[in-house]
């Protein structure tokens, strides 16, 4: 009788244990995005510049690489030459990148990209911070890489590489939609 | 004849500003509207987690992003969109995370259901160990004392159960 009661009190207790755990084993900070592998949100926004309006819509059929960042953000400025540098390499072979600024005035955004070197691709005024809410951005910087289907395949926060870029788009580019299945297919047997 | 003149006139007073008020509130119907909506987006706005902060709604939070969420429920809300709706936009972007309020499916049932389970173990324990401690003080009275002699004592034997 005794040693049953016992190892019911040992067996809650350790339940209890388990369960309070597993909390310390998840990262209260981290918020999974739900956005990978779903229809990227659509906008059309302004340009810096106010010369054009860029509309998500009418770049499917291309990669779209979309980079969140601000003048006041400190790791904006670590992954900018990344940035640049792999814009360079793949927007020549179709892929859109996109700058948004993220709660920032176009003003200290212009004197950013004055200091640390122009980009080669448009950066948009994001008012309202309406299409970073619908993105589920926390903060900057983040980036999307969303595909020829408009589906988001990728989603990085903090500072983004060019290697890192580059394994996200090539394969996107190497192949077709139906020979990537079929090559999705083919990995999946070996 | 003077009294009911008066009676007349004092309904004729009062319907008179009943009918000005219903005018005045059909002319402008923005205020009250805007009450509620203000209450819409005050309930929405506590429900949602702020993404930015520790453990505050966006209501409650005065961050940059929190504004610009409060603004955007206002905006959705004036737009037609029901609360389910703007929900549904937050979760897009945050996920589940962004609700305060879990939805009572899968692992989250354990917030729901393990208080409750907790609070009625606690009450069968309390239960359980008060009616042994109640038998244990009853064994040693009845240990320590034999039944009375004394006639007086002899009823009250027999009323009160000794183990």
């Amino acid at each position: 009788m005794n040693w049953k009661r016992g190892a019911a009190g040992f067996a809650i207790a350790l339940a209890v244990i388990a369960l309070l755990a597993y909390g310390l084993t998840v990262n209260p900070r981290a918020i999974p995005s739900p956005l990978p592998g779903t229809a990227a949100p659509v906008f059309a926004l302004p340009s810096m510049e106010a010369v054009d309006t860029v509309d998500l819509r009418a770049l499917r059929g291309s990669v779209v690489v979309l980079n969140f960042w601000a003048s006041w953000c400190v790791p904006c400025r670590v992954e900018h030459g990344d940035l640049v540098a792999a814009a360079e390499k793949f927007q020549s072979r179709g892929v859109q990148f996109l700058g948004l600024i993220y709660q920032d005035s176009p003003r200290n955004a212009r004197a950013f990209l004055r200091e640390l070197g122009e980009t080669n691709y448009p950066s948009l005024l994001d008012q309202g911070t309406r299409t970073a809410i619908s993105y589920g951005v926390t903060g900057v910087p983040e980036t999307f890489v969303i595909d020829q289907d408009g589906t988001v395949v990728f989603k990085q926060n903090g500072p983004i590489t060019v290697d890192q870029l580059a394994a996200v788009i090539e394969p996107l580019l190497a192949e077709t939609p139906q020979e990537r299945a079929s090559a999705a297919h083919g990995a999946g047997g070996q | 004849m003077k009294t009911r003149l008066r009676s007349v006139l004092t309904a004729l007073v009062i319907a008179s500003c009943c009918t000005v008020t219903a005018g005045v509130a059909a002319q402008a119907p923005t205020p009250p509207d805007s009450a509620a909506l203000e209450a819409t987006v005050r309930e929405l706005a506590s429900e949602l987690r702020c993404p930015v902060c520790q453990g505050l709604s966006i209501q409650d939070s005065p961050s940059e992003l929190a504004q610009s969420m409060r603004a955007l429920i206002r905006e959705q809300i004036m737009a037609g969109k029901t609360p389910e709706e703007v929900r549904a936009h937050f979760v897009a972007g945050y996920g589940e995370w962004v609700l305060l309020r879990p939805r009572a499916r899968g692992f989250n049932l354990a917030v729901y259901i393990l208080p409750v389970l907790a609070l009625l173990a606690g009450a069968i324990l309390i239960v359980v160990l008060a009616r042994r401690w109640s038998a244990r003080t009853g064994e040693a009275t009845a240990g320590t004392s034999a039944p009375t002699d004394d006639p007086d004592l002899a009823a009250w034997d027999e009323l009160v159960p000794r183990n």
